[in-house]
């Protein structure tokens, strides 16, 4: 049998792939919060909250409204989003003029309040949410199986994450994003509605960590405390990549995910606690981040 | 050339008649009141000036007409409409072009995304080969990023960026502040072109020798008030008591 570094190869590529699914997820989410933080200059501590809110959308939408995995990776990122809007209008545009650790803590308020009501319907452990039979199974490359679900929350991961991309860099309505981002009072004086656009962007933002919450639903047990674990992880994400780049983030987020993957082949105990270390190490030497604008 | 000489005989239809009036404005940034009752008009087609001292409120008189201060009382007219109860982003759309004092090129913006950034608000707006042929420099470096350019590069960015949205009435802020000679002469040629086309411009500038030959009428500010208006007919005789004013 092939070994690497006295591993076996398809253990090797197991660890790695799982790595990667790790990673899109970290992608998918730090790309919101880096597009939000952008414009509202807002940590938005509700993302976890709203990755399980997708995941748990997709869940009873199954369980009540026999909405199949299609519609509901379509729809749930809408009505999330949608329910993102909402917020922004109701209170955080409220609080827009305060210190934006304000946002901080109304958003982290915010992730409490739908877990905790999540919890008192529906427990603390996990519910299952069945593959899609179309993506059932999987590929044997040779040197490893390859669920097919998870390859496909890899492309389709990595689809979202590039679609983003060029949304914000190459069309006109992400150079008013781009812009608003630097200097939201001059835009509104060449007559761009920046309410509307804060509204939408954070909007967007949200439906990704739903969009990314449906993905999750067939391969991590659903339950109300699934996005407060993985945020933590993610805001060392963020942190390494720094807040200045949207292909920083992406990149970041799929190396990172590497990373803690390699971690697990070679020193398991480390594998929790690697992308924490990765942190410090960055705030050490590189404290704007990897990809951050110097301050 | 013919949407030049449209925008033209548009204009002189309504030459003379009344652009921008404010009038009792008081404006306020928290808890400070920076504005103490600024009363000034200008018509169409002409080009004033706000003169004054560094904090004598002329940047903040033009930022108080884009609803870009905190809380202000009074009256702003534009082309007709009190504008002091609207929204920041609908002041524009009544047709107007604000270049701020700090340029605001956009960092993440290349230069052409820079050029094309600003909404269109009204029809007859330059289009980009005017804009091009009007500064070269900004076609040479279309894929540079914004801020790159040189300090004169940027301010004719800034300005070039408001021309192609079809606004007509500009407020100008310190276009030639710390920039070249020869950079301030091709602002005074734009802005003896723009003149010509029917803009109608309020300047706030420093450099009065710049602005003295361009303007109709000139205003003079002092603690956030007109305290004098000065036409260019009355200038040769009115300079050194104008000058006593500026401090020069």
């Amino acid at each position: 049998m092939t070994m690497i570094f006295g591993v076996p190869l398809a253990v090797f590529m197991g660890q790695l792939m799982l790595g990667l699914i790790n990673g899109a997820f970290y992608a998918l989410l730090s790309l919101g919060l880096a597009v939000i933080f952008g414009l509202l200059k807002i940590v938005n501590f509700a993302h976890g909250a709203q990755y399980m809110l997708g995941a748990f959308a997709a869940l009873l939408g199954l369980q009540y409204l026999g909405l199949n995995y299609w519609v509901a990776l379509l729809v749930v990122p809408l009505v999330v989003g949608g329910l993102g809007m909402l917020i922004e209008r109701t209170l955080l545009r409220r609080i827009a003029h305060l210190d934006h650790l304000y946002g901080l803590l109304l958003t982290f308020g915010l992730a409490l309040i739908f877990e905790g009501t999540l919890i008192n319907f529906f427990g603390v452990s996990g519910s299952s949410y069945p593959t899609p039979t179309a993506l059932e199974g999987g590929l044997n490359l040779g040197f490893m199986f390859l669920p097919t679900y998870r390859a496909w929350v890899l492309v389709a991961a990595l689809v979202v994450c590039l679609g983003t991309w060029f949304i914000i860099e190459r069309t006109r309505l992400g150079a008013y994003l781009r812009a608003g981002t630097e200097n939201s009072a001059l835009m509104q004086a060449f007559g761009v509605n920046v309410p509307l656009l804060i509204t939408l962007t954070y909007g967007f933002g949200v439906a990704l960590a739903a969009f990314a919450g449906v993905l999750a639903a067939p391969l991590y047990p659903v339950s109300p405390t699934m996005g407060s674990s993985l945020l933590i992880v993610v805001f060392a994400v963020v942190v390494i990549g720094g807040m200045g780049s949207i292909l920083g983030a992406i990149l970041t987020g799929l190396s990172m995910g590497l990373i803690e993957g390699l971690t697990k082949v070679y020193y398991p105990e480390a594998a929790n606690t690697v992308i924490f270390l990765v942190m410090i190490l960055v705030l050490l030497l590189r404290p704007s981040g990897l990809f951050g604008k110097e301050a | 050339m013919s949407q030049a000489a449209e925008a033209i005989t548009e204009y002189h239809d309504h030459d003379g008649a009344e652009m921008l009036r404010v009038s009792d404005l008081h404006a306020f940034y928290g808890e400070s009141h920076i504005l103490h009752g600024v009363d000034f008009d200008v018509k169409r087609g002409e080009l004033v000036t706000l003169l004054g001292r560094n904090g004598a409120g002329r940047s903040t008189t033009l930022k108080s007409i884009m609803n870009m201060v905190g809380r202000r009382t009074g009256s702003i007219m534009i082309n007709g409409n009190e504008t002091l109860g609207m929204k920041p982003h609908h002041i524009p759309r009544l047709g107007i072009g604000y270049c701020p004092e700090e340029r605001g090129i956009f960092a993440s913006l290349d230069v052409e995304e820079n050029l094309l950034l600003p909404p269109t608000v009204r029809s007859g707006g330059m289009s980009i080969d005017e804009i091009y042929a009007m500064f070269p420099n900004l076609y040479e470096r279309r894929r540079s990023q914004g801020t790159r350019l040189s300090g004169g590069e940027q301010q004719m960015l800034a300005m070039a960026r408001i021309l192609r949205t079809g606004a007509r009435l500009l407020l100008l802020d310190e276009i030639t502040e710390g920039l070249a000679p020869v950079i301030v002469q091709t602002l005074g040629e734009v802005l003896v072109k723009l003149k010509e086309r029917g803009m109608t411009v309020v300047l706030v500038e420093q450099n009065f020798r710049f602005a003295a030959p361009l303007a109709d009428r000139h205003f003079v500010m002092e603690h956030g008030r007109i305290i004098e208006e000065i036409s260019a007919a009355e200038l040769p005789s009115r300079r050194e008591h104008l000058n006593s004013l500026l401090g020069v």
